[in-house]
């Protein structure tokens, strides 16, 4: 098992966002967490990356505790967050922001061809490497935020609600990169509202309701619930 | 002698200080959103350690003075960083997530604090560089200029160009850049920001016991005081450019060094006598004044240039 959270708790303030939800994930696996706006998918990968530490409960990565690291530490331990909506550096360039992912590797020579690997992931990125990342279009903000995760080399890529404000056919490019990230053996905790697309590249899937895990499975399985379908699919 | 040209050399060697003076302000501005007011209680430190160095290697060992002088702006740099940081450590991080005024009462405090700890060391007495510097005068279009003026004005540059470069094109620069924008994003990368914080602190700082060393060889004595007018400069420049801005830090240096010298240089003559240079500082916070009012955001602006 490489990732496993146990009864985790999450709250801003006096607010309990995550109330105590179980999760596990083994190397290599595409998994998603969907759920209604407000339900605490958010707040549990903002919790796993340690932007929110947790009230209880424990988050374990390859057997070793991690619930107390704050999130720069977290990126030692391999973990990396592409944040949602605009978290990319608005006012450096396409490039400063993926060398920035890779703030913590000294492998100069690597980090270049991974530099050259992004490009070739996001050809939309290579040919503004020196641009402005705020007057990039809110797909190519989003292709930059998971480019620049994935140049810390994570074992584990937490993915924050990829397709919001996207239009439908930029939704499908980040998708189907998605999945060429996994098809690479990444492993990958995808956070989403659009839980059709989600479930459809996903292996497992687990359901959020109110701060709580409230179905889990196979995705394919989750797709045909009539119960997922209704609440999450339009029916 | 010619006045203009006199008065532009004086105004480039003056603003120079002051733009090293106001680059600690804007760095810890654009990282932080907090006025350091400790920091010219820095740029008094940093010459009062140069003197307290030079006067007991002078008087105890028989090094060249050039060696001296050397072990002085180290020694006085080195000690200005390890106190900018213990400053940021001691008064502004426990007040890290406190509304914005409380770190402002504390950054005053901590200025009164350095003052009166100098004043206990070095006493209330006017301290005056010691004659080591071997003064060279030139004639150039009519103004007189010392090697000195030049010194300050190369190494002012060479500085800048240094801390710009720093900024734009290394990993600390990049990292710098990036807790500015967002500390908690920054942190995502793997970057600690309070070691960003440490770092920008302590760079402000060295820059600041430079410009004290410039300030006690060029203009005078040094005084456990000097801070306070120096840093009010300072901070005049840092806004007159944009606070938070690095280029606007150094513009807004030079050019009120620029007013101020050509204001004193020139105000005699056009009250008819009735005023003198020591009108000069009017000159500076009439500035701060009127770009409050009129443009706050300073010459560049906070938005179109980079915050660190």
């Amino acid at each position: 098992m490489m990732l496993r959270v146990a009864n985790l708790h999450v709250g801003y303030g006096s607010i309990n966002a995550v109330r105590g939800i179980d999760l596990q994930m083994n190397q290599g696996e595409l998994v998603c967490l969907i759920g209604a706006n407000g339900a605490g998918k958010t707040t549990t990968l903002k919790a796993l990356a340690g932007m929110l530490l947790p009230t209880q409960g424990s988050i374990t990565l390859w057997d070793q505790p991690i619930t107390t690291l704050a999130s720069h530490q977290r990126v030692q331990h391999g973990i990396a967050l592409a944040p949602e909506g605009r978290g990319i550096f608005a006012r450096l360039s396409v490039r400063e922001n993926l060398l920035l992912g890779a703030y913590l590797r000294d492998d100069h020579h690597a980090v270049e061809l991974d530099l050259q690997q992004m490009y070739a992931l996001f050809p939309r990125l290579s040919e503004r490497t020196r641009q402005i990342a705020g007057t990039l279009s809110g797909g190519e903000q989003q292709m930059l935020a998971i480019a620049r995760a994935l140049m810390s080399r994570p074992s584990l890529l937490l993915l924050d609600e990829p397709s919001m404000g996207l239009a439908p056919i930029m939704v499908q490019k980040i998708f189907t990169t998605i999945r060429a990230i996994a098809a690479q053996g990444m492993t990958i905790l995808l956070v989403e509202q659009n839980a059709k697309l989600a479930l459809q590249i996903s292996q497992r899937a687990y359901v959020m309701e109110n701060g709580r895990i409230t179905l889990s499975g196979v995705a394919a399985a989750l797709l045909a619930n009539p119960q997922v379908q209704q609440a999450y699919l339009g029916g | 002698m010619d006045i203009f040209s006199q008065q532009l050399i004086n105004g480039l060697v003056l603003g120079s200080i002051y733009a090293l003076i106001a680059l600690g302000y804007t760095m810890v501005y654009g990282i932080l959103g907090l006025i350091n007011f400790a920091h010219g209680e820095i740029t008094m430190f940093g010459a009062m350690v140069s003197l307290a160095i030079l006067h007991a290697l002078l008087l105890h060992t028989g090094l060249p003075t050039a060696m001296i002088f050397a072990l002085a702006l180290l020694g006085a740099i080195g000690f200005c960083m390890a106190l900018g940081f213990s400053i940021e450590r001691v008064a502004y991080r426990p007040l890290r997530n406190a509304p914005r005024l409380a770190p402002l009462i504390t950054a005053i405090g901590m200025s009164i604090v350095l003052q009166n700890t100098a004043m206990l060391i070095w006493g209330k007495k006017f301290l005056s560089f010691p004659d080591i510097i071997p003064i060279q005068r030139y004639q150039i279009a009519g103004a007189n200029i010392t090697n000195l003026q030049v010194a300050i004005i190369v190494l002012a540059i060479v500085l800048m160009l240094g801390l710009w470069t720093l900024i734009q094109r290394s990993r600390l620069g990049r990292a710098m850049r990036a807790t500015a924008q967002s500390p908690e994003l920054a942190a995502l990368m793997g970057i600690n920001p309070n070691r960003i914080i440490s770092a920008t602190f302590m760079l402000g700082a060295a820059l600041a016991a430079i410009a004290g060393i410039m300030v006690n060889a060029y203009y005078g004595p040094a005084h456990y005081t000097m801070g306070f007018m120096l840093g009010l400069k300072a901070f005049t420049a840092a806004v007159l450019g944009g606070i938070g801005n690095i280029a606007g830090a150094m513009l807004g240096g030079l050019v009120l060094g620029l007013i101020e010298s050509f204001g004193a240089g020139y105000i005699s003559q056009l009250s008819g006598g009735f005023m003198g240079s020591n009108y000069q500082s009017v000159f500076a916070f009439t500035v701060l004044i009127i770009i409050l009012v009129f443009r706050p955001s300073g010459l560049l602006g906070e938005r179109v240039g980079e915050r660190v």
